[in-house]
This record gives C-alpha cells, structure tokens and sequence, in this order.
C-alpha cells in the first residue's frame, strides 16, 4: 500500500510539492500586482473592484470562494469513510445556492454598496444595526477563518511531512503573511483574480481526476461503488445509504436534519458570499453570477462524489484513517495513487490555492466591514474629512490585524476538525445574517430593534448551543485512540445534545426577529422602506462601474 | 457625506448624477409597481418553499427512513443516492427556469419603471 502510519505520504516529494506551489504564489502575485496597477485609490476599488467584474467573471470567482478546503479534501475523505452521510454535505451546500439566486443575490446589490451592514442598516437606526452586522460578520469570518488555517496546517503535515507543530505553526504563518499581502496589494480585485485563477485549477484538477477514476472501472459508477464497498468488507454495504455516520440513535437523527438545516440557510448569509455580488455592475450580472457559481459548484459537488468513492476503493478507509490528517487527506492520497507524486503535487498545490484564495476572499470582507460599518459608521457617525482615502487606509490595517489573528487562531486551531468548524460558521450565518437579511428585504414592519434581537439573539444562541454541546466536551472516549472526539479533553459540561445547533437556533432568530419588532415601540421607516423596495426591484441609482 | 439617519445611497456619487431623489413612497403605490412587487414574489416565494420542502424531503427521508434509501435499483445504485442526484438536477432546473423567467418576465417591467423614474428626476 502507499499509505505509511506516520509521517508525510509515501512517495511524496516535499520538495516538488513546495516548487509547485511557488510557482502558483509567484503567478499569481504577479497577476495580483499587474491588475492593482489598473486600480483606482478608492474604496469602491479596494471592496469591490469598482463593480467591474462581468456576471461569469464573478460567478468563477464565487465558486473559488465557496469551494473551500472543507468542500475538496472534506467531503471527499467524508464520502471516502462514511459514504453516503457525506454526500449530504455535497447536496446541501449546492441547493442552498438557490436561496441565495431567489432570495438575496440581486436585491441585495441592487441596496447595497460594501458590506452586509450596507443592506441591514438601510432602514433601520444606522449605527446600532450597523454595529450589529459588524459583529456578526466577523464572528462567522472569524470561524470560517479559522477552519481555513487548521486545514493549511493538516495539509502541510500531510504534504509537505512537516511533522512538528513548530514547523507547521510556520507554515500556516507564512500562508497568513501571503494572504495579507495579495489583499493589500490587490484588494478586491488582486483577490477576485486568485480566486478565478484558483476555481479553474480546483475544478480541472478535480474533473482530470474524476474522468481517471471512472476510467479505471470502465465508466462504471455502479462498479466504482461495489470496490469501496468491498474494500471495507461485511460493513462495507453501510456505504451505500445513509446512516453509517449519523443514523446510530435517535439524537444523531436530529443532528442530521439539524446539520441539513444549518447547511441550506447558511450560504445565503455568508458575509464574504454577499460582498461578491457587489463587485458586479448590475442585478442582472448578479444573477449571472450565481448561475455560473450553481453549474460550477454543482458538477464539482458531482466529482467528489466519485473521487470520495475512488479513495474508498483505490486508497481505502483503513489507509486513509491512519494517514495523517484522516479522512482529509483522501483525496491527495487519492491523486498519489492515480498519477503518483508529480499529480500529488499539483493537487496538494491546488489545495493550498484554495486555502489561499478563501481567507484572502474573508479577511477581505472582514476589514471592509470593521472599516465601512464599525470605524465610518459607528465610530465616526459617517463624519470622516477625505472618507474614500480613511476607509482604505483603515481596511487595510484591519486586514493586517486580522491576518495576525488568524495565524495565531490558525496555530491553536491546528488539528481541529476543518468541516465542524465551517458548519459552525453556516451555522451562525443561518441563524444570525439570513433571517435579518429576509426580513429586512421582505417584510415591511421589520424594525430596528427586530434586527438587533434576530442578529445578536441569532448569534447568541449558536454560541452557548455550540459551547455546551458536544462537540466542545463531553463525547465518549474511543477505546482505539484514547481521547475523545470532543475539542476539550478530560471535561464534560456538556446539556445541548446536538452537534449542531441549527434545528434550535435558525428558528429561534426568526422568531425573535418577529418578537423583537412586535414588541418593540419603534415604528419602522415607511419613507426608506419605500425607498429600498422600489431601488431593489428595479436597480434605481445603482452605482454604475464606470471607470472614471 | 452620509449622515447618522441616512445611508449613503449608491447613487450620490457625484458621478451619478441623480440630484433629485424620485418620491419613493409614489412610486411604491404606484399599480406598475405593486404589479412587479406581486409578480417577483408570486414566482420566488412558491419555488423556494417547494425546493425546500423537496430537500427537507431528502433530508429526512436520510435520517429516518434508511432501508427505503437503501433500496437498490441497479447494482449498487440505490435509491438515496439517486435521490441525491435529482437535488442536483432540481437545482440546476430551477436555476435554468428562474433565470429564463427574469429574463423574460421580471426584466423588462422593472427596467420600465426605473427608465420612468430616472427620466423623472432629471
């Protein structure tokens, strides 16, 4: 087998992994330089490129946005070791895409400029609501950030066999300082680019290996799966329904619905999803986006179906449950064993573009909002001598600090499980951004304090659910490896019984949006409602992309 | 610039050039508008709760109902993992439809109503 216990995997070369991906950060930092030369000072350039991406343009960039390392080397090794269980993330992360085309993608550009706060606060009482999308944007940033830099330094011990966590802490460090510096090189526009650039690599190097795979076994699915199913022996037929991850008691059940839930409601509140819509000229570009960004999305959800699958047949779940990094890394070893070490190359270059590409996408979003919402906004009142100038300056240095922060979270995060920690972000974008975001498009009486209940009750809840559940402490200890599942070793204050805290938290911010207007004395904007309708439906006023 | 009590609208750039705001509330009585308003939500509200229903369908069908998801059709093709498949093909319908029908339907009344109110606030 290609698989050894410990260190990096067999027949990896550390070396040519490492060229590979120099050449993909020397490429495409000189792209990120070259397209910051067109730029303009201001800060429509640095958030949103000036809205002068093309519909198909962005909607590539999207899918290099949204197809993160939890959708490449995550769902695979899901799929790989649990079958079918892991194909719901697959189904769930693109169904979701249509709330986003029906609900959100156009209206939201049609009343927004910047930043999620731009939309929540538009009716509403400006600095409080502002404040509160603020907040609730870098929470889920944060989060996803996070998962991001964990999955960077699994993929090092993996690739790279960097096995000391000093040496992965520097790694991670070093993917930190590069994503820093494409975003204040090339702000929105540098990192639109390494997104595109990226999604075409991910989704050619995951069709390359997916054809190769089925090609193997005559263009059979049926046979692909009969492989991994022999591969695993008596209990290899739980592959091929669901159940054999959440189907053990009457609470994974729930968990199930619950982590079904947080996956569809969650897209269409993602902070960095919502600030792409932005870098379009028009709704009708928006929509254009998101229908380039389903296809894309959707046939690469297709590919690792079979890539999973292949990985369970050629690798095998034995092989890929002792390799480090687990189940993520099934799909590199997946490539080793198709195409050996030069295709395990590209695809562990690949992975860390994707990496790359991500938390340049989110720090990008998160210093626009602490700058445009918190720092213009709220601390200054929108009064600000040379705005365009301040705000770029101030997102920029944000940028930095949060670059910092996640390199350090990154480091203490390292070893955690990457797709927990993004359904955790889905989950509080579920729960915190999508209901106010609705409300606030959709129903009239929605007001102020409403929003505020919905954001920070929406983001509230999820955290003390997910605090007090199991996943924080309290999960059995596994005989085999002696530690339990849980993040906290050893303690157990654990009473939400869910993994994830979806099912209770999305209704309850819906429910404490609607309670928090009815309840409340303020009287909703009918001028400004007027006015965000009839500029949402019909694009009045919307800042054209003109290169002035 | 913008103040504590308005957001900075998208179209006061200086280069925008719409000084004059419309009356927004007028516009939002007007019948043309109602007509849109009623025709976006008459198509989007349906369609999403029906693909939602769909997946929840899945979902828990998933969670709760395993054997019947393990029923297999034709070698190792079950009917889960076709019922997952046509998620796929359901989302890329309903996509292909919206798009058509904004295109179609929703497009032209809107740009109608902006064309009028922007020649208005000139």
């Amino acid at each position: 087998m290609s698989v050894l216990a410990q260190g990096g995997v067999e027949g990896s070369s550390p070396l040519l992994n490492i060229s590979i991906f120099a050449i993909f950060v020397v490429i495409t930092l000189a792209i990120v330089i070259r397209v910051s030369k067109k730029a303009s000072s201001g800060a429509s350039d640095f958030y949103t490129a000036g809205g002068g991406f093309s519909g198909p343009q962005n909607g590539i960039a999207i899918s290099g946005d949204y197809l993160s390392a939890a959708s490449f080397l995550g769902i695979a090794g899901a799929i790989a070791l649990y079958g079918y269980d892991g194909f719901l993330y697959s189904v769930g992360f693109l169904v979701a895409w249509l709330v986003a085309l029906l609900l959100v993608a156009e209206l939201l550009r049609n009343t927004g400029r910047y930043t999620m706060g731009d939309v929540l606060a538009f009716r509403m009482r400006q600095r409080p609501v502002r404040a509160a999308a603020a907040t609730s944007t870098l929470a889920v940033s944060f989060f996803y950030l996070l998962a991001q830099m964990a999955g960077a330094g699994g993929l090092v011990a993996l690739l790279l066999d960097v096995k000391s966590k000093t040496g992965q802490s520097i790694v991670i460090a070093v993917v930190g300082a590069l994503m820093i510096a494409y975003v204040l090189i090339g702000g929105m526009r540098g990192t639109t680019w390494v997104q595109i650039i990226k999604a075409v690599l991910l989704i050619v190097g995951a069709g390359v290996m997916t054809l190769w795979v089925l090609a193997l076994f005559g263009f059979n699915l049926s046979a692909l799966m009969g492989d991994a199913v022999a591969h695993v022996g008596s209990a290899g037929e739980k592959l091929l329904s669901p159940g054999a991850q959440y189907g053990k008691s009457g609470i994974t059940r729930l968990d199930f619905i619950s982590l079904g839930l947080a996956l569809v409601l969650g897209t269409a509140g993602l902070p960095h999803i919502l600030m792409r819509f932005y870098t379009v000229p028009t709704a009708k570009e928006a929509r254009r986006s998101v229908t380039w960004a389903i296809w894309l999305i959707g046939i690469f959800y297709l590919f690792t179906l079979v890539l999973g699958y292949g990985a369970g047949a050629l690798v095998g779940p034995d092989a890929i449950k002792k390799a480090p990094g687990a189940a993520n890394s099934a799909a590199p070893l997946l490539a080793y064993e198709l195409g050996g070490t030069v295709l395990l190359g590209l695809i562990a270059a690949v992975a860390f573009a994707t990496i790359l590409a991500v938390v340049a996408g989110l720090t990008i979003t998160a210093s626009a909002s602490f700058a445009h919402d918190i720092y213009i906004n709220v601390i200054k009142h929108g009064q600000v001598q040379d705005e365009q100038h301040t705000e770029v300056k101030i997102a920029r240095r944000t940028a930095v600090v949060i670059g910092i922060v996640a390199i350090l979270g990154g480091i203490l995060a390292n070893g955690q499980n990457i797709a927990f920690l993004v359904a955790l972000a889905f989950a509080v974008a579920a729960s915190a951004n999508l209901p106010t975001i609705l409300y606030s498009l959709f129903w009239k009486k929605f007001n102020t304090n409403g929003a505020l209940w919905s954001i920070y009750g929406g983001l509230g809840i999820t955290l003390v659910l997910i605090i007090f559940s199991p996943v924080v402490s309290g999960k059995p200890v596994d005989p085999v490896t002696g530690k339990s599942a849980s993040m906290l070793q050893g303690v157990d204050f654990h009473w939400f019984p869910l993994d994830n805290p979806g099912l209770i938290s999305i209704p309850a911010s819906f429910l404490l949006g609607y309670l928090g207007t009815v309840l409340s004395k303020d009287k909703a904007n009918a001028d400004k409602y007027a006015e965000m309708e009839v500029r949402s439906l019909t694009g009045v006023g919307v800042e054209k992309a003109v290169q002035h | 610039m913008s103040t504590t009590e308005s957001p900075p609208p998208a179209g006061e750039s200086p280069a925008g050039g719409t000084t004059a705001h419309p009356d927004w509330t007028t516009v939002q009585q007007s019948t043309e508008f109602q007509a849109l308003r009623h025709r976006l939500r008459r198509f989007v509200f349906p369609l999403t709760a029906a693909f939602l229903v769909w997946y929840l369908l899945y979902v828990v069908l998933a969670s709760y109902a395993p054997g019947f998801m393990a029923i297999k059709l034709a070698g190792n093709i079950t009917v889960g993992l076709v019922f997952g498949l046509l998620q796929f093909v359901s989302t890329f319908a309903i996509t292909t439809w919206y798009v058509k029908w904004a295109d179609k339907k929703f497009d032209p009344h809107s740009e109608a109503i902006r064309k009028e109110i922007e020649g208005a606030g000139r």
